[in-house]
């Protein structure tokens, strides 16, 4: 029986060890901040210049807009809330989750995508796509689900606009979130897809394919709004200020936002 | 990699079975030695989580616990934190997903003893303590094992629950399977390689653990 004696002490060795480093380091953890998803890469970087700057850490959180509200109406501990919309955060003012009605930090793009060797060509007008679809080649074209994620009702917008909506709808794939629906345009499950142009600048995203950026007024503007909740401490109030800042402008319009004045 | 991923997973891993295992004991010997009306849906009842979508748990926990249920506010209320989007939320998640795969083998275990020898126990004057103790336990050992096993294996794993129930919270609810799928949203790919890679070794290493044991215990017993 030794070999099953070495397995039950292995085994208690294992949850010893677990319980003895107990996970409460939670007294001084840095505020959580929900953040939309497309925001993944230029919230990192100002993050981590806050950090540099201010000698203060936030801890980022990043998904649909949609699921966050949603979480953070279900209880879950945010301080700061970067919305892909204005709805979103409109809905937990509305429902007296917030401090106030927060601001407008930046402005989304959306683009065109096509991964290599896609037969899809992008342009502003989606002739392209347009071509390809009466072609019948299509495959699957992605864009973030309209439901939960605000590009995708601007996605939705635009297809719209083309007259393409009603013929793409059985081709398309829907991504929970913008970064999803960019993981589908890209992984060569899809022919290419309508995704927040913020995403095609990233680093990871790297050279994968060709875009075209689509003209503002083709869609509702995706302004992003944020809202500190009402468990907001001084520091989310901080970087909340910071998010404002010239630094943070920068670093907003080199990932392919627009800021307001 | 990230380390503090593993660690959260590690403890939930612990936690569940800290709380598991004595009730999966308890619980599984008694539905291998006792018959009684009803059994079979109560043998059901305890499956259900092995079938069911765990959306379907993630579901009904955040409908009874959320912010906004009377339920979770009383919770919030004495414990100063809701229930889902804290590491306690999940630990309660996972311990119910996982009740198949601590009773199920603990109750064959018990059930493969013979009547006779539990008979034998008591002739020899042994109380119903140091049977249980001396007799049983031992020779139900390997599936206890066996299940513990599972269960922390199978924690480690656990993915929609853990989004569901916890969110993506760092070192709180945010696991290594979470890790892996937050990575990948990044376009991390690398980070993400090493994560899969990580929990794909200790899925390999635990199987052929309950396989090495089971063997083992087959032999012995002819």
């Amino acid at each position: 029986m030794s070999a099953l004696r070495a397995w039950t002490v292995g085994l208690f060795a294992i949850v010893a060890s677990t319980v003895a480093a107990p996970a409460q380091e939670a007294a001084q953890r840095a505020p959580r901040v929900a953040a939309a998803a497309n925001l993944n890469f230029a919230l990192t970087e100002i993050a981590k210049q806050f950090e540099r700057s201010e000698g203060a850490r936030v801890e980022l959180v990043f998904g649909a807009s949609g699921t966050l509200t949603r979480q953070i109406q279900d209880g879950a501990p945010f301080e700061l809330f970067l919305a892909a919309d204005e709805e979103f955060p409109n809905q937990l003012a509305a429902a007296g989750l917030t401090r106030d009605t927060g601001v407008v930090y930046a402005v989304g793009e959306l683009v065109i995508f096509a991964p290599k060797g896609s037969p899809l060509t992008v342009d502003e007008r989606l002739e392209g796509l347009e071509r390809l679809l009466k072609s019948g080649k299509i495959g699957r074209f992605a864009i973030a689900n309209p439901e939960v994620a605000p590009y995708g009702r601007a996605a939705e917008a635009v297809l719209r606009k083309h007259g393409l909506w009603e013929t793409i709808r059985p081709n398309l794939v829907l991504g929970d979130s913008i970064t999803q629906a960019a993981q589908f345009a890209t992984t060569g499950n899809a022919v290419g897809g309508l995704v927040a142009y913020s995403l095609v600048l990233a680093p990871g995203f790297g050279n994968r394919g060709t875009y075209a950026v689509i003209p503002q007024a083709d869609h509702p503007p995706l302004r992003q709004r944020m809202v500190l909740l009402k468990t907001a401490g001084p520091v989310a109030a901080r970087f909340f200020a910071y998010v404002r800042s010239e630094t943070a402008h920068a670093i907003l319009r080199k990932h392919g936002f627009a800021v307001p004045q | 990699m990230d380390w503090t991923a593993l660690r959260v997973s590690l403890w939930l891993g612990a936690g569940t079975l800290v709380i598991l295992l004595p009730l999966g004991i308890w619980f599984g010997r008694f539905l291998a030695i006792r018959t009684f009306r009803g059994k079979l849906l109560v043998e059901a009842l305890v499956t259900v989580p092995l079938v069911l979508p765990p959306t379907v748990l993630g579901f009904y926990l955040l409908v009874t616990f959320g912010a906004r249920s009377p339920l979770g506010q009383a919770f919030q209320a004495v414990a100063g934190q809701a229930l889902p989007f804290s590491f306690a939320g999940l630990l309660f998640a996972s311990a119910i997903a996982n009740i198949p795969f601590v009773v199920q083998p603990i109750q064959r275990g018990f059930e493969a003893i013979p009547a006779n020898v539990r008979d034998a126990a008591a002739c020899c004057g042994l109380t119903p303590w140091q049977r249980f103790l001396r007799i049983e336990v031992p020779l139900a050992w390997p599936s206890i094992l066996t299940a513990a096993i599972l269960t922390f294996a199978h924690t480690l794993g656990e993915f929609g629950v853990v989004l569901m129930v916890g969110g993506n919270l760092p070192g709180e609810t945010r696991t290594l399977s979470v890790a892996i799928y937050d990575r990948m949203q990044a376009f991390d790919d690398r980070s993400a390689g090493v994560m899969a890679a990580t929990l794909l070794a200790i899925a390999v290493a635990t199987l052929t653990a309950t396989t090495a044991l089971s063997r083992r215990v087959s032999r012995q017993r002819g």
